[in-house]
């Protein structure tokens, strides 16, 4: 018999049947060999695979300390010198998904060993993580751990025995990588291929897939503007004009909260625009263009809106990554229905 | 992503932007069409009365926006 290909498997308190959310703050700990969802994984990966040890995790404890927990997880993991690590599946658990995601990225990462998990297509870890390892397509729910397990086994063993993968034929989401193929035919060709087939009503597959955006249900409308309380965000790089919180011109890692009270314009001595993306001259000289403090301080002053928060939320859009803008959007929603705001007027750049 | 986020704590949220097609397909529920990039709530060419005028155009537009009901996605050029 050949090597044995050795597992690191991670699974929450649920599913290693330590209990619900009453234990969901539980600390990270290791068993040997496969627990709950492992035993499956054990028999679909057969003899040549041994799940050494499964590694469990609070849900909450993981997603709390998130960040400052993974380097000890992985010199756990790496203890056990495994050759590939499962995480999941975590269906369409909100934190499991992405508990799962930010560990098996970890492992990919620092270990250099593929890491394989399974999500519900809504998963927040989907989007998250699935540039960073393997993420099976699985169903919504625990019912679905039928076709996951071999769906993630079959994709395990590829990825040991060298195979080629690839997102539909393995059915993981796809990780945004190019890769050079040979085929029959130029682009000209299977463009007019395809156009030909759109024109006739006939089936086609594009070459390239567009992501598809979550989308949010919008909110209710303002009733009464005159009693709505306003309030100012921005993603054009607005900043003091010192920048003293040193807001990046790309790729931001926060966002600002600037002070406007008692101000009934942006004055340029005080504020501009660090953005990295556009001409900022004009912003600089008056960067009301990009937030509109005087217009609005007038609709409050002639009582057609209720009033405005004397904080601008400002970011800088260009080459922010997806994740970071989420989290700056779920942060300042907060912020602002902690200071009761109504309705925002964000402007964009 | 921002104006989403917003709308998803239940806060109507219009932006204001000029590349509509982005806050469109990004998702955003509520969008006004900008002046430009680099000064969307701004003129700087135009006379001052009618940057005045252009202005106040654009913020009606964002209140006109707040104040609606929406079902899918509300766009006001």
């Amino acid at each position: 018999m050949g090597k044995r290909y050795r597992v690191v498997h991670f699974i929450n308190q649920f599913f290693a049947q330590i209990g619900g959310e009453e234990k969901a703050d539980l600390p990270p700990s290791t068993a040997a060999g496969p627990v709950g969802p492992g035993l499956a994984f054990q028999a679909a990966l057969g003899d040549a695979f041994e799940i050494a040890a499964t590694l469990i995790c609070g849900d909450n404890y993981f997603a709390t300390h998130g960040e400052s927990l993974l380097p000890a997880l992985i010199e756990e993991i790496r203890s056990y010198a495994p050759d590939v690590v499962i995480a999941g599946p975590a269906f369409n658990a909100g934190r499991y998904g992405p508990n799962c995601g930010a560990l098996c990225a970890a492992v990919q990462r620092e270990l250099g060993i593929p890491a394989v998990t399974g999500m519900y297509c809504e998963n927040p870890g989907v989007d998250l993580y699935r540039r960073d390892c393997y993420i099976i397509e699985t169903q919504n729910s625990a019912v679905g751990m039928r076709r996951a397990v071999p769906a993630m086994s079959a994709l395990v063993k590829k990825l040991l025995r060298g195979q080629a993968v690839s997102p539909a034929g393995d059915g993981y989401f796809a990780k945004g990588i190019k890769r050079n193929v040979f085929v029959e035919k130029t682009g000209a060709d299977r463009a007019i291929d395809m156009l030909l087939a759109k024109l006739a009503g006939r089936p086609y597959q594009s070459e390239l897939v567009f992501p598809d955006f979550e989308r949010v249900p919008p909110a209710p409308p303002v009733r009464d503007l005159t009693r709505a309380r306003l309030a100012l965000v921005t993603d054009a790089g607005l900043t003091d004009r010192q920048n003293s919180a040193r807001l990046e011109s790309a790729r931001a890692t926060k966002f600002l909260e600037l002070n406007i009270g008692g101000m009934d314009t942006l004055s340029p001595e005080r504020f501009g625009s660090v953005h990295g993306g556009f001409d900022t001259t004009a912003a600089n000289r008056n960067p009301n263009v990009l937030v509109p403090l005087d217009l609005v301080r007038g609709l409050v002053r002639q009582g057609r809106a209720g009033g405005l928060l004397d904080t601008i939320y400002s970011t800088t859009g260009n080459g922010t990554s997806l994740k970071n803008a989420q989290r700056f959007g779920a942060e300042i929603a907060a912020k602002l229905r902690a200071q009761q705001v109504d309705a925002v007027i964000l402007t964009s750049t | 992503m921002l104006e989403k986020e917003l709308e998803r704590a239940g806060i109507p949220t219009v932006q204001i932007c000029t590349i509509l097609p982005i806050a469109q397909t990004a998702g955003a529920n509520r969008i006004v069409k900008a002046v430009a990039i680099p000064h969307p709530v701004g003129a700087p060419e135009l006379p001052p009365d009618e940057e005045r005028a252009l202005r106040s155009s654009i913020l009606e537009k964002a209140l006109q926006a707040l104040q609606t009901s929406v079902e899918t996605q509300l766009t006001i050029e």
